[in-house]
C-alpha cells in the first residue's frame, strides 16, 4: 500500500488546491466567432480542410440538431446551457499541424510535461517506463502530437488525429463513422457531429497485436471553449488494441461543455480494451465552476467471437452524462464495462452503461464501484437487454455502492429487458457507508484517517482497479485518493 | 507505564465511567474483570481514542504524558493497541496490504524508516507461524469472512507486530473453543516482557487460566471497586458480581 501513504503525501503537498491540472497556459489562440451557426460548422471544417462530404455530415447533423431537445431524464440538475455563449472553436495561434514536435509551441509542450505526458518520444523511451505507450495529446479543438506512429505504421497500424484521417483515410472514415453513434443519435451526439473538433482514429489491420498501448490526452485550456472530440478505433478481423484516454482541464468559474463521441468497431475475433481516468476540473467545493461532461461512447461487437471492454475512472466533471455501451451483434460476442465512479463536494455523476444482446451466445459483465462524498449525487443507470433472436445471452451486473459522510446520495437504476426466454440477467446491488467502527479500528493501528479513508476506498475499487494496464492503475488510484480528500473530518 | 486518574466519561449524557482510578507498571499484566455494564469496554475505547465518549473530568498518562488530546493514530504511534471484542472487516483490503500499510504509518510516525517488502514478509511470516495463521489466511481480505477464533488470532498477529507498550484486550476470550483460546493465550504470553504492559479484559476467570494476571481489578457500576492478586479471580468465579454490584451502588 506504498501507493497511499504516496498518495496522502501528495494530497498535503497539493495543499488547499486539490485539483492540480487546474493550472492555465498563457497562450494566443485563434477562435471561431462566438457562437453555434452553419458557419460556425462551416468555419470548423473549412479549418480541418475538409473534403465537401464532410462538410455536409456535419451540417445534416447540425440542422438535426436544431429541431432536437435536450434530455431531461438523467438525475442531474444544471441551470440551461446557452449553446450561443461558447466558443466552438479554439487552437493555438501559428499553428501548423501536428507534423513535427519542433514546430509545437514549447509551452504546449510544458503543459504535457506537467501533467506529466511526455511527447518526445526520446524522452519516453529514456524514461522508467518499461512498457511503451503511444500518445496522441489533443489541446482544445487541435491535436498537438501524435508519438511513435512510424513504428506503429510498419505494421499497419493507423494512429493519427481523425482530422488527418479525414483527409487521409477517407474510405475507413466514410465506412465507420456515425455507424455505431447515429449523427441522429441524441442531443449531445448529433452537436457533436456537427462541430466535433478533433480526436483520435485508430485502425488495427486484420491480425495485428498493436505492439504499445495507445492513449489520447484531452487537454480544455482555453476560456469558455467546448471541447467536442470524436474517436473513432476500428479493429479488423482477429485483431487487439489496449486504448487509454486521459483528461484534464484548468480551473475555472464558469462552466465549459465538453461533448465528446467514442465509437468502437470490434470485427470478427477481435478485442478492444477502452479504458478511461476522467479527471476535469470537477468545480470548487460549493459548486462553481467545472465540466459539463455530456459524452456518448458505444462499442459494436460487429463480428462473432469479438469483444469489448470498457474500463472507466471518473474522478473530475461537475456533470457526467455517460453510459459506455456495447453493442452485442456478433454471435458469440463479448461486452464488459468496469466502473469506477467518484463524486465530492457538489458534483453530480449520472453514469452506467447499456449491453444490447442482439446476438446468440453473446455474453456481458457489468462490475461498477459508485463512491459518493461530500454533498454529491452518484447515480448508477443502466440497461441491459435481449433480443428476440439473443438466445443464450447472458448478463452479469453487480453494482456496489459506497456512502462517505451522510449528506451524499447513491441511486441505482437498472433497467432490464429480455425478449428471449433462454436469456439469464443476474442482477447484485450494495450499498454500504464506510462505518465509524471501520475507521476506529483503522485509525487504531495507526492510520490517519484520511489514510484510513483511502484504504478502504481502495479495497472496495479492487475489482475494478484490476482490470486497468498497470501504470493507470497506479494512477487511478492515487487519483481516487486525492478526490475524496477533505471527506473525511 | 498507564496511571488513570479520576476518569468520568459520559456518552449521550448517560455517565459511564465514573471515577475511574487505575494505574498498571511496566511489564505488568493487570486484568479487568467485572459484570456486563460496568464500563470494561468503554474503558479500553477511551484510553485508545475512539469517538463518541465525553471525557468530562480525568486523565489519562501514559509514560506520565496526558494522551486524552491525541488521536487515536497518534495514540497508536505511542503504543496503545487494542485487541477489538469484534474485530472489523475491511473488504477488498489483502491481509498483507493492511499490515503493511500499518506497520509502515506507526514506523512513520515514530520517524523510523519504512520497511522494505522482504523484510516485512519475514516479520509476519514467522509471526503468523507462532499463532497458526496460513498463508492462505494472509492473502484474503483482512478479517473477511474469517471465523472468531481466525479474527481474534489475527488480533494477535498485529499486536506481535506493532510491538506495542501497553497491549489492551478487550474480551479476547469471547467467542473462542479451548482449542483457539489456548494459541491465543500462547501467542500473548509469548509477548509479555519487562517492558510491555497487558491490560486484560474478560467477563470470566476462563482466560485467566492460560493468560495469568499480576493483579485482578473489579470494575463496578464505572469505577475500580477491588483490586488484589490473582487469587481474586477464583473468588469471583467462585462468588459472582453480585457483592461488587451493590457495593458500588451505595
Amino acid at each position: 500500500m506504498a501507493a497511499v501513504q504516496e498518495t496522502v503525501d501528495r494530497v498535503k503537498a497539493i495543499d488547499v488546491d486539490q485539483y492540480k491540472y487546474g493550472f492555465e497556459t498563457v497562450l494566443e489562440t485563434e477562435k471561431a466567432p462566438k457562437g453555434l451557426s452553419e458557419d460556425t460548422v462551416r468555419y470548423i471544417s473549412a479549418k480541418k480542410n475538409e473534403p465537401e462530404w464532410m462538410t455536409q455530415w456535419r451540417l445534416d447533423a447540425f440542422r438535426r440538431w436544431q429541431t432536437m431537445v435536450e434530455p431531461t431524464w438523467a438525475r442531474v440538475d444544471y441551470p440551461k446551457i446557452d449553446y450561443q455563449d461558447a466558443y466552438y472553436y479554439s487552437e493555438p495561434k501559428n499553428f501548423s499541424g501536428p507534423d513535427s514536435l519542433d514546430d509545437v509551441d514549447p509551452e504546449i509542450l510544458k503543459t504535457y510535461e506537467k501533467l506529466g505526458i511526455p511527447l518526445r518520444e526520446q524522452e519516453l523511451l529514456a524514461g522508467v517506463k518499461t512498457s511503451k505507450v503511444a500518445v496522441d495529446a489533443v489541446f482544445d479543438s487541435v491535436s498537438v502530437a501524435t508519438t511513435f506512429k512510424e513504428e506503429l505504421k510498419k505494421v499497419g497500424v493507423i494512429f493519427c488525429p481523425i482530422s488527418e484521417a479525414i483527409r487521409e483515410h477517407p474510405e475507413l472514415v466514410k465506412k465507420y463513422l456515425g455507424s455505431v453513434v447515429p449523427a441522429s443519435d441524441n442531443f449531445f451526439a448529433t452537436l457533436n457531429s456537427a462541430v466535433f473538433t478533433d480526436g483520435s482514429f485508430v485502425y488495427i489491420p486484420e491480425g495485428v497485436r498493436c505492439p504499445m498501448e495507445l492513449s489520447t490526452y484531452f487537454r480544455i485550456n482555453e476560456r469558455n471553449t467546448g471541447q467536442f472530440e470524436r474517436t473513432l478505433i476500428i479493429a479488423d478481423k482477429g485483431s487487439y488494441v489496449s486504448y487509454l484516454e486521459g483528461c484534464t482541464a484548468p480551473q475555472r468559474d464558469e462552466h465549459q461543455l465538453h461533448a465528446a463521441v467514442v465509437e468502437l468497431v470490434a470485427l470478427e475475433d477481435a478485442e478492444i480494451k477502452y479504458s478511461t481516468v476522467q479527471n476535469w476540473f470537477p468545480g470548487d467545493a460549493e459548486g462553481k465552476g467545472g465540466i459539463y461532461n455530456f459524452v456518448t461512447k458505444r462499442g459494436d461487437c460487429r463480428g462473432d467471437r469479438s469483444k469489448i471492454s470498457w474500463t472507466q475512472v471518473e474522478t473530475g466533471s461537475a456533470i457526467t452524462w455517460k453510459y459506455p455501451s456495447c453493442i452485442l451483434r456478433g454471435n458469440g460476442s463479448n461486452g464488459e464495462f468496469y466502473s469506477i465512479a467518484i463524486s465530492n463536494g457538489r458534483q453530480q455523476v449520472d453514469s452506467g452503461t447499456k449491453m444490447i444482446h442482439l446476438g446468440k451466445n453473446t455474453t456481458s459483465r457489468i462490475i461498477s464501484k459508485g463512491i459518493a462524498a461530500g454533498k454529491s449525487d452518484n447515480t448508477y443507470r443502466g440497461q441491459v437487454s435481449a433480443h428476440r433472436k439473443a438466445s443464450n445471452a447472458r448478463n452479469f451486473t453487480n453494482c456496489d455502492s459506497l456512502l462517505i459522510g451522510d449528506q451524499c446520495g447513491a441511486h441505482t437504476v437498472p433497467y432490464i429487458e429480455s425478449k428471449n426466454a433462454s436469456a439469464v440477467f443476474e442482477h447484485e446491488a450494495t450499498t454500504s457507508k464506510i462505518s465509524d467502527d471501520q475507521m476506529f479500528y483503522c485509525m487504531q493501528r495507526g492510520l490517519s484517517d484520511e489514510e484510513a479513508v483511502a484504504l478502504i476506498v481502495n479495497g472496495f475499487v479492487k475489482d475494478v482497479l484490476q482490470h486497468l494496464p498497470m501504470e493507470f492503475a497506479v494512477e487511478a488510484q492515487k487519483l481516487i485518493s486525492i478526490s475524496l480528500e477533505g471527506s473525511v473530518g | 507505564m498507564l496511571e488513570i486518574r479520576n476518569l468520568v466519561v459520559d456518552i449521550d449524557d448517560k455517565r459511564i465511567l465514573n471515577g475511574l482510578n487505575l494505574t498498571v507498571n511496566k511489564g505488568e499484566v493487570a486484568a479487568i474483570m467485572g459484570p456486563n455494564g460496568s464500563g470494561k469496554s468503554t474503558l479500553s475505547y477511551v484510553i485508545s481514542g475512539k469517538e463518541d465518549y465525553t471525557v468530562v473530568d480525568g486523565e489519562i498518562l501514559l509514560d506520565g504524558e496526558n494522551i486524552l488530546e491525541l488521536d487515536p493514530a497518534e495514540r497508536a504511534a505511542l503504543g496503545v493497541f487494542l485487541a477489538f471484542q469484534y474485530p472489523l472487516e475491511i473488504p477488498g483490503v489483502g491481509t498483507m496490504t493492511f499490515l503493511k500499510a500499518v506497520m509502515n504509518a506507526q514506523r512513520k510516525a515514530r520517524g523510523e524508516a519504512e520497511l522494505t517488502t522482504p523484510d516485512l514478509m519475514r516479520r509476519v511470516r514467522e509471526a503468523a507461524e507462532e499463532l497458526s495463521i496460513n498463508q492462505e489466511m494472509l492473502k484474503r481480505p483482512l478479517n473477511f469472512g474469517f471465523s472468531g477464533g481466525e479474527k481474534k488470532r489475527m488480533e494477535i498477529l498485529q499486536m506481535a507486530l506493532l510491538e506495542p507498550k501497553l497491549c489492551i484486550l478487550d474480551e479476547t476470550d469471547s467467542g473462542l473453543d479451548i482449542d483457539a483460546l489456548k494459541i491465543v493465550a500462547d501467542g500473548v504470553n509469548a509477548l509479555r516482557s519487562p517492558d510491555r504492559s497487558f491490560l486484560v479484559i474478560t467477563h470470566y476467570q476462563r482466560l485467566l487460566d492460560y493468560i495469568v494476571p499480576d493483579t485482578v481489578h473489579v470494575m463496578a457500576n464505572g469505577r475500580i471497586v477491588r483490586t488484589g492478586g490473582k487469587e481474586l479471580a477464583l473468588e469471583l468465579e467462585a462468588n459472582g458480581y453480585a457483592d461488587y454490584r451493590q457495593q458500588a451502588a451505595e
